[in-house]
């Protein structure tokens, strides 16, 4: 059945659902960058890794399917430079959205709480679930990050990513790799 | 309106037409300008056109979408309508879209149609065994919008054989809700959309309508180098959709469904292929829907945004 209403109102609701959308955005712009704020002003270092105590005790017991399959480390880094790396830095020193994951919290952590994590994402801090990678690709993730090490002791650790030392090579330019 | 009346007085001696072409261009422009600045994320995105998973934007980033749908009719001309999609990830539980239609009705015209608002919210926090994702968008589009990107309803092949001219005189301003469910188990992902419509005119029933999708990763390990043709980059799967009647008449009399096998090509250059033929499984369906979509995803597009309005560097 065909309707129609008066060219007036109908410009009328859409001149303000677009402004209502542009309003919208620069809202979430700014709110963003008030979490970003938030973030880099929590000193308290443990609020970024306090998700890890969380995790389950029959998760944090799973053992890694993939640790001793010889291209994991290799596939792992390339999983995380292209869907981590944004937020957690490119040899995952932290960045100003996400925490440093070479940190000693996250190194001695278990594999099966970092794959539970990765799955589960930490959604209410920004950190998406991740859980459309398939469980291998987690797996090598999980080992790729394992193998970094914790960070080495600088006397500015903590104040950011720029002021630390790494154990790890800078990571490649798009389009090649390197194997472990 | 007001806008180009104040404008005109600045610049008396542009056409209202022209200064409509300025603003567009202006505002196209510096969205192109802020896209520079931002970094082409890799995607991971699954084959669906139709159906959605429980998955959202991630947090801060923009992902712009391309969709066209070639459909063939009967009693009428065949068409090809396209949608614009710009996604963007609020939060990591809120995803908000803004779609914008149009389509070339063969023998007839190209007319844009409408536009859509879109929002995601996730409901909890973890994964569980189902998923739930609520859904709801508001839509203004002429009655000639053939993007069909859900069926809902009575919604019946021959609604799309009336001329563009006739068409495009009737407006639909709706509301739709969708639950989205979801689940991703041994690299299946299997998700059901349930969805009810509304159009605003009060005196329209409310809609119904079902989506189903299945999809899987070709390859479920990563290679350790990075490449276009590695398995893992295809992303195969297949979707159900259809109407189910209205409040007055739910079931399947008179409603439209159909199946589509669909494939996605995630590059490592961050651009996603999708490509998705849809089958008619009735009388009141069209025979072929041939869908097809590009996109890509921009991360730190809202980063780069609030920098623009007095942001940290």
């Amino acid at each position: 059945m065909k309707k129609t209403i008066s060219r007036l109102h109908l410009s009328i609701l859409m001149t303000s659902v677009v402004a209502g959308f542009l309003a919208l955005s620069v809202s979430l712009a700014f709110a963003q960058h008030e979490d970003s704020d938030a973030m880099e002003n929590d000193h308290l270092h443990h609020h970024h890794y306090a998700q890890l105590a969380k995790v389950p005790e029959k998760a944090r017991l799973l053992r890694n399917p993939l640790e001793s399959d010889a291209n994991t480390t290799a596939a792992g880094r390339k999983l995380f430079e292209q869907h981590c790396a944004e937020c957690h830095g490119d040899t995952a020193e932290g960045g100003k959205k996400a925490p440093n994951l070479r940190a000693e919290e996250v190194q001695e952590a278990t594999p099966g709480t970092l794959f539970w994590i990765l799955t589960n994402g930490v959604v209410r801090r920004g950190m998406p679930v991740w859980s459309k990678l398939p469980e291998p690709q987690r797996w090598q993730i999980v080992t790729y990050l394992k193998s970094l090490g914790p960070q080495q002791k600088s006397h500015d650790e903590g104040e950011g990513p720029s002021k630390t030392e790494h154990t790890q090579p800078r990571p490649l330019p798009r389009g090649r790799s390197q194997n472990p | 309106m007001g806008l180009n009346e104040s404008m005109a007085e600045i610049l008396p001696s542009l056409t209202s037409c022209q200064i409509k072409t300025l603003i567009t261009s202006f505002v196209l422009y510096s969205f192109l300008v802020v896209l520079l600045f931002v970094r082409p994320a890799d995607a991971q995105e699954s084959p669906y056109i139709v159906t959605y998973d429980h998955y959202l934007e991630e947090p801060g980033s923009l992902e712009i979408e391309y969709f066209s749908t070639f459909g063939t009719q009967r009693g009428g001309n065949d068409f090809h309508a396209a949608w614009l999609e710009f996604e963007y990830g609020a939060k990591a539980w809120w995803t908000t879209e803004f779609y914008l239609d149009g389509q070339t009705t063969f023998n007839d015209s190209t007319i844009f149609t409408g536009f859509r608002l879109e929002n995601r919210f996730r409901l909890l926090q973890e994964e569980h065994f189902v998923n739930p994702v609520l859904y709801i968008e508001y839509e203004q589009i002429s009655e000639a919008d053939k993007i069909v990107k859900e069926i809902e309803g009575h919604d019946v092949e021959s609604d799309h054989g009336v001329p563009n001219a006739v068409a495009r005189q009737g407006h639909n301003h709706e509301l739709e809700f969708k639950l989205l469910l979801s689940k991703t188990f041994k690299g299946w992902n299997v998700a059901v959309n349930p969805l009810a419509t509304k159009n605003l005119f009060p005196s329209d029933p409310w809609e119904f309508g079902y989506v189903i999708g299945a999809s899987r990763p070709l390859a479920l390990k990563a290679s350790a180098n990075r490449c276009n043709f590695c398995p893992e980059n295809f992303i195969a799967g297949v979707e159900m959709y259809g109407g189910l009647g209205d409040t007055a008449s739910f079931g399947l009399h008179e409603t439209s469904h159909y199946l589509a096998p669909a494939v996605a090509w995630n590059l490592p250059s961050g651009w996603t292929l999708r490509l998705s033929p849809g089958f008619g499984l009735n009388d009141n369906s069209h025979r072929l829907l041939l869908r097809w979509g590009l996109s890509r995803e921009f991360s730190g597009f809202g980063e780069m945004v609030s920098r623009l309005f007095g942001g940290r560097q």
